[in-house]
């Protein structure tokens, strides 16, 4: 048996569970469980409609705005809080504590401050991002190696060639963790904030379907959720491994 | 991007992120650091932007206030009860499932995929569906803290399995140890640290979890503490709950991060 | 080639070829000697670790086998004990239920044990360092705790995969003393696996020279070196400077 399963794909293994979720649905155990090939007849059907393309563009603009947010001001805050002592140690306590901080609890907060919409979402996404990027930026760069940077200087590198052609490449590796991370912890911002806000994007969708029950239709918007989700960080990883030779070369 | 400012070009070596300070000198930028983000705060608040947006000094009121008449406590003898025992769940149910995937080439075969999709995905939507299911019950919040707490504490647990040094194990081989002494004396050990990292992370979730649950699903403990005193447009009171629940937060995380880094040293964790 | 009278270790028309195709060896067929120390020498990626690890029953072999006093090699055993290129110490636990460790999975009682891992890590002259922890230590100390815990279970054979290759020139040189003088009380059959030329020359009895991929054997040197002189007067040998050489002429074909 242990042989023999090594030897097939691990992507098999989802198949095998699709079967199982087709057959309990099929079986009609559990009212919330539609069979799998329900759900995607209806993410076929859900996916063409305008409802679908508003949430979808939505959510996506929404992410992508928190995202650009927490990428422009997330890595050089972070190289400043590694270079500039001061600042690391002001801020370094406050980027820790919200970097595993319920940020979830804060919405509420934006709600009332920044009003009950897409901004809201935006800035959501912004806070679930950002901390882990500037800690991991701060990380990086802090931990680049030393010698690297007395090696540019010693050929007479200026201060800005020091950042773009030394430091910054050499904390790439984990910048670009950062960066996942909070590419994931921004789709879980997306959702939650919709959620919360309960009247914009798949957050309203989601909220919809579960109240008339169109249990297909919730799946389907969960497994293209999550899919979505998988996607992204699946994308940056990819990214990742392309640098990850000179991450083990340090 | 602005270039550092003075300090660095004083002193252009790369300064580390821990260095080794005096107490006291940490003490001192702890108290700079605190004056810095309270007192941005301050200002903020009485800045006439937004009403919603209380400073500080009358938010730390309302904090005592909330702490004097005993709302504040009572808020979260029934938030963290949740919480407790969805953390609970997952540290028994969890950890073994993700010690048995570690362990065993088949289980890991059957479930890695999903728990390496699940772990990336925003557990949170799933929240709906329990409501729907169970309600606005006890029950209701322990899925959604466990559902958000889950897979991060089960693949933390089968890191901590699949990490172990593989030249140890041979090791234990080699010396004529059975499968039973390669995983009680060797891989168990090795793994517990990030099994108790998991469980610290998995925590983390679990904040997120109660959090989105009391605010979604029924208003008890602190969240309807924050929904009520938004309402009503107590800003401070709601501020003040919601920074009393990141401090309660930030302070249990960073004190399981001690007793972390206590249990299991660098030098001794071996990772 | 001549068979020594008193083989305790035969490896028998030994192939390995890994999952992937790589044939780390080929056609292997060699003979140990009772009570001496042989090294296996070679090219990076001649598997020679990979032998030794089929010599203590930590990978099966493809082809052939492995005898050991004459009976069939099928696991790890009590006569074989491994000495690991990476020390292999357990993290959390003290120098002194390292070098136990092998008693400890055999169920020896905790004081028997820790009396016997006294008593070598003594030997190994780690005196008063058996609460430290691994991480206290320096690579030499570190592969002193695996050397220990090797003689501990009183094997009669010693595996050891390039024990020196983390330590400094310094402590490589007063560990290969202190080894000779050890192995000269207690008989033991020592199988040493090396990349270095100095080293294997000044070691062993008997240096078995591998090829590159696909590992076979190219040839066996018996230095033949008078054991009765101290470290110095050997590296001044004439035996032990033309085996160096000896070796150095074989190998050099081998570097691309």
């Amino acid at each position: 048996m242990m042989l023999s399963v090594r030897k097939i794909p691990v992507v098999f293994s989802l198949v095998i569970w699709a079967a199982v979720w087709e057959i309990v649905g099929r079986a009609g155990l559990s009212t919330i469980i539609p069979p799998l090939s329900r759900i995607v007849t209806a993410a076929v059907t859900v996916l063409p409609t305008e409802k679908f393309a508003t949430a979808a563009l939505i959510s996506l603009r929404s992410f992508a705005l928190g995202m650009a947010f927490a990428l422009i001001i997330g890595i050089p805050l972070g190289i400043l809080m590694a270079r500039v002592r001061g600042l690391g140690r002001i801020l370094g306590m406050w980027v820790n504590i919200f970097v595993s901080a319920p940020i979830s609890a804060l919405v509420p907060i934006l709600m009332s401050v920044v009003g009950i919409g897409e901004t809201t979402v935006v800035v959501t996404v912004f806070l679930f991002a950002v901390f882990v990027i500037v800690l991991d930026t701060q990380v990086g760069v802090a931990h680049a190696d030393r010698s690297l940077v007395e090696m540019a200087r010693s050929f007479g590198a200026r201060r800005h060639q020091i950042y773009a052609k030394v430091l910054i490449l050499s904390a790439l590796p984990e910048i670009l963790a950062g960066v996942r991370l909070g590419a994931i912890r921004g789709v879980k911002g997306v959702v939650i904030g919709q959620l919360l806000v309960a009247i914009i994007g798949v957050g309203e969708l989601f909220d919809l379907y579960s109240q008339y029950f169109l249990m297909e239709e919730f799946w389907a918007l969960v497994l293209i959720v999550f899919l979505f989700a998988f996607a992204v960080s699946e994308a940056i990883a990819a990214i990742e491994r392309r640098v990850e030779y000179y991450a083990s070369a340090r | 991007m602005r270039r550092p400012g003075a300090a660095a070009r004083a002193r252009p070596e790369i300064v580390p992120v821990k260095s080794h300070h005096s107490v006291a000198g940490q003490f001192g930028w702890q108290v700079i650091s605190f004056v810095f983000f309270f007192g941005a705060w301050e200002l903020a608040g009485r800045w006439p932007i937004s009403a919603a947006f209380p400073p500080f000094s009358q938010t730390l009121l309302a904090l005592g206030e909330m702490i004097a008449d005993g709302s504040l406590a009572r808020a979260y003898a029934s938030t963290l009860q949740p919480l407790v025992i969805g953390i609970a769940l997952c540290g028994i149910a969890g950890v073994g499932f993700g010690i048995a995937m570690g362990l065993s080439r088949t289980v890991e075969w059957l479930t890695l995929p999903i728990f390496i999709i699940l772990q990336a995905a925003p557990m949170a939507a799933i929240i709906p569906l329990i409501t729907y299911l169970y309600g606005i019950g006890l029950t209701a919040k322990v899925l959604a803290v466990v559902f958000l707490a889950a897979p991060v504490i089960v693949m933390n647990s089968y890191k901590g399995i699949r990490n172990t040094n593989p030249s140890l194990i041979q090791m234990c081989r080699a010396f004529l140890g059975t499968r039973r002494q390669e995983v009680l004396k060797i891989i168990l050990p090795y793994a517990a640290a990030l099994i108790f990292t998991g469980l610290r992370l998995g925590l983390a979730m679990g904040f997120i979890g109660v959090v989105i649950a009391e605010l979604l699903i029924t208003p008890t403990g602190i969240g309807d503490l924050i929904t009520y005193n938004s309402s009503v447009a107590e800003y401070p009171r709601m501020f003040a709950t919601i920074a009393s629940l990141v401090a309660v937060a930030a302070l249990t995380l960073n004190g399981l991060e001690r007793v972390e880094r206590a249990l299991f040293p660098p030098e001794i964790r071996g990772t | 080639m001549t068979m020594p009278d008193d083989t305790i270790v035969e490896v028998r028309g030994v192939g390995k070829l890994y999952e992937g195709g790589v044939e780390a060896l080929r056609g292997v067929t060699l003979a140990f000697p009772r009570g001496r120390l042989s090294t296996l020498l070679g090219p990076s990626g001649c598997g020679k670790t990979t032998l030794l690890k089929i010599i203590a029953g930590l990978i099966r072999p493809n082809a052939g086998e492995i005898r050991v006093n004459g009976r069939r090699v099928e696991g790890p055993g009590p006569e074989r004990a491994f000495v690991f290129q990476d020390f292999a110490l357990l993290p959390w636990a003290s120098v002194l239920r390292n070098v136990a460790f092998g008693l400890e999975l055999r169920g020896v009682p905790p004081e028997q044990r820790h009396e016997i891992a006294r008593r070598q890590i003594a030997e190994v002259g780690l005196g008063g360092f058996e609460s430290s922890y691994p991480n206290q230590l320096s690579g030499g100390m570190k592969q002193r705790v695996g050397l220990a815990r090797a003689l501990a279970v009183d094997a009669d054979i010693i595996l050891m995969d390039e024990p020196f290759s983390s330590v400094d020139e310094q402590t490589r040189r007063k560990f290969q003393e202190d080894l000779l003088d050890l192995l000269e009380h207690r008989r033991k059959t020592v199988i040493f696996v090396t990349h270095s030329i100095e080293e294997a020359a000044y070691l062993s009895d008997q240096i078995v020279l591998l090829s590159p991929r696909p590992g076979t054997v190219s040839r066996i040197i018996r230095p033949e070196i008078e054991r009765g002189k101290g470290p110095d007067e050997i590296r001044r040998d004439r035996r032990y400077l033309d085996t160096v050489d000896e070796i150095w002429q074989i190998l050099k074909q081998y570097v691309a």
